[in-house]
């Protein structure tokens, strides 16, 4: 079990917080796609407020020196800067914290960048419960604040090989784009063949009686724990919706009508994100299932253990288990 | 209209007429709508001529010329003076500056990059100097000679993101962005609600090459843009010492308002006489 999993302890910045467990990882996915796609793309720029090595952004830094500026611990500046850059053709990953990223430098995001439709990617470090630095740090309302911004594109991805995947995609697309990243040793979950596409759900599993529909790192849980509810006979399909900004409605009405009834995980506040999402196009599209929420409530979270933490606010496997088991 | 490019000396004249046909345009919007911004319009004419007339390169044929200067107006509300000048480059139709402030313009009170000239939008304070920056490392990254001009105001000085932008613009050596700082004292709350002073001295110890000179002066200006080339490591501050309402006795003499409203009848003696004392009368 990695460093992760030991009870009791905050972990460290930098170190990693998202694996389940079991699994092998990648370090850094998303830093080493961002360097790769440097050598080929001359006009991408990286830029960062003093939070290089803390969001895997070091592999661009270092490949490409000439190309990556750091505008020290001011994030309102982060994001200007990267307007202006975007301004001159340049297509700028910024990267810092999603707390930052989105209470903090919100009016920027949306006016400075979203606004224009500007070509500049923010990737947003320690998404909800992976970190035990409390609520300063944890972002657990950033899907929520972002979403209500108009043409800016959001990904919560679920592992290392849709990190990579997702940048390579982010970087074809052009405009705003808030990914939340999970950093240091993630976990690989998809199959290499997995394809990503800004704006569509893929369906993880088949089953009939229960559909998880789940986003970022829950959608990890979410497959463990149907393989788990299977031995206890109970059949449960997963979508893993990794686009929230543009939602890929459609799949998500499609699944809710093919499922006796519907239960979201997210890494993320039960209001405003992907449980709202789904109930909203389940309502919109007419269709009526029991919507069950897996996900942070409306409150300050502490500081702790991230497995500690993830526990208490169920976003571990046997969590998921036990709350379909529960409703089931 | 042919590209606009810094000649060796400058007809100080002729840009003194210029800003009076700037003002003038400003005094048609604001009695078509009735009100506007027009104590920092008139402030700021001479500034925006000087540039716009004289110092920045551009063309007027092609708005996306790559190696343009780009002029920043950070104070989105100084529209009615950024309208005016880009009709008399040639940039929008004079006859559209009727429409400033009218439903479905495209000269809004507050700017939008969606009009021709804009580039960026301006209007939430304190968002113009760090897009400035970041146009400026864009700009070195390819090369370019190209330089920023960033105008912002004593007001905007209160938000944090200006420091934020000035600490990176000497950090990164940016020798070709030049910020023009429009102190008129007056924000939207009355005059100066928040200290600022010294002014330069804050430029100065965030690594700017600082400039304070009467904005109002035309000779004045036209040197500082001209010292302000110099591509020495350091970024260029200009404090503008302006006087809101410049050049129009009424608005000059009024309560220095943030926002001026008078009646139709009161906009053509204002017309009148401002027309009288630039002895040009229509």
């Amino acid at each position: 079990m990695s460093r992760a999993m030991e009870a009791g302890r905050t972990l460290a910045m930098g170190e990693n917080e998202a694996a389940a467990g079991g699994r092998q990882s990648v370090d850094t996915p998303f830093g080493k796609a961002l360097a790769r796609l440097g050598q080929e793309r001359g006009n991408i720029v990286g830029l960062t407020a003093d939070l290089g090595k803390y969001t895997d952004i070091h592999p661009f830094r270092d490949a490409h020196p000439d190309r990556f500026f750091n505008v020290g611990m001011a994030e309102q500046n982060l994001v200007a800067v990267a307007a202006g850059l975007a301004r001159t053709k340049k297509q700028v990953f910024a990267t810092t914290y999603g707390v930052f990223a989105s209470r903090r430098a919100f009016d920027f995001v949306a006016i400075a960048l979203a606004h224009s439709n500007l070509d500049v990617k923010i990737i947003a470090g320690l998404p909800g419960l992976t970190t035990g630095y409390g609520g300063t740090h944890q972002a657990i309302e950033d899907l929520a604040l972002m979403r209500m911004i108009p043409g800016l594109t959001i990904i919560d991805p679920m592992d290392a090989t849709e990190i990579d995947a997702a940048t390579v995609a982010m970087s074809d697309h052009q405009g705003p784009v808030y990914m939340r990243l999970l950093r240091g040793a993630v976990p690989v979950v998809l199959e290499p063949g997995y394809k990503f596409e800004i704006g569509k759900a893929r369906q993880l599993r088949d089953g009939k009686d229960v559909g998880i529909i789940s986003t970022g790192m829950m959608s990890e849980r979410a497959i463990d724990a149907a393989a788990l509810l299977e031995k206890r006979g109970i059949s449960v399909a997963v979508l893993h919706v990794p686009t929230i900004k543009p939602f890929d409605a459609e799949t998500v009405a499609a699944f809710a009508a093919s499922v006796g009834q519907v239960v979201t995980a997210e890494n993320h506040v039960i209001v405003g994100g992907l449980a709202s999402l789904v109930v909203e196009t389940l309502f919109d599209a007419g269709i009526v299932r029991k919507v069950t929420r897996i996900g942070l409530p409306d409150r300050y979270i502490e500081c702790g253990a991230v497995p500690t933490l993830q526990q208490k606010y169920g976003l571990t496997v046997e969590a998921v288990v036990e709350k379909i088991v529960a409703i089931g | 209209m042919t590209r606009n490019s810094p000649p060796a000396e400058a007809d100080v004249a002729a840009l003194k007429a210029r800003a009076t046909q700037l003002r003038r345009h400003m005094l048609t919007m604001a009695r078509g709508q009735g009100a506007g911004y027009i104590g920092q319009g008139l402030g700021i004419a001479d500034a925006l001529t000087a540039l716009y007339f004289h110092e920045l390169r551009y063309d007027p044929e092609n708005l996306g010329w790559a190696d343009r200067d780009r002029f920043l107006l950070s104070t989105g509300h100084y529209s009615i003076a950024l309208w005016a000048a880009l009709a008399e480059a040639g940039i929008i139709p004079v006859d559209e500056l009727v429409t400033y402030g009218a439903d479905n313009s495209r000269l809004e009170m507050s700017t939008l990059d969606t009009t021709p000239g804009v580039e960026v939008i301006g209007g939430s304070l304190g968002h113009g100097l760090g897009q400035g920056v970041g146009q400026a490392l864009g700009l070195r990254l390819d090369r370019s000679e190209a330089r920023v001009f960033v105008e912002l105001s004593d007001g905007e000085l209160q938000e944090g993101s200006t420091w934020e932008a000035a600490m990176s613009a000497s950090h990164f050596r940016l020798d070709g962005l030049v910020a023009l700082v429009d102190c008129n004292g007056i924000q939207a709350d009355g005059p100066v609600v928040l200290d600022m002073e010294p002014v330069a001295d804050k430029w100065r110890s965030f690594g700017w090459e600082t400039f304070e000179i009467d904005g109002n002066d035309m000779d004045a200006v036209v040197a500082t843009l001209a010292k302000a080339r110099q591509r020495n490591g350091k970024p260029k501050a200009i404090v503008l010492r302006t006087l809101p309402g410049k050049g129009v006795r009424r608005i000059e003499q009024s309560e220095k308002s943030h926002f001026f409203r008078v009646d139709v009848a009161h906009w053509d003696t204002i017309i009148d006489e401002f027309e009288h004392s630039v002895g040009a009368g229509r």
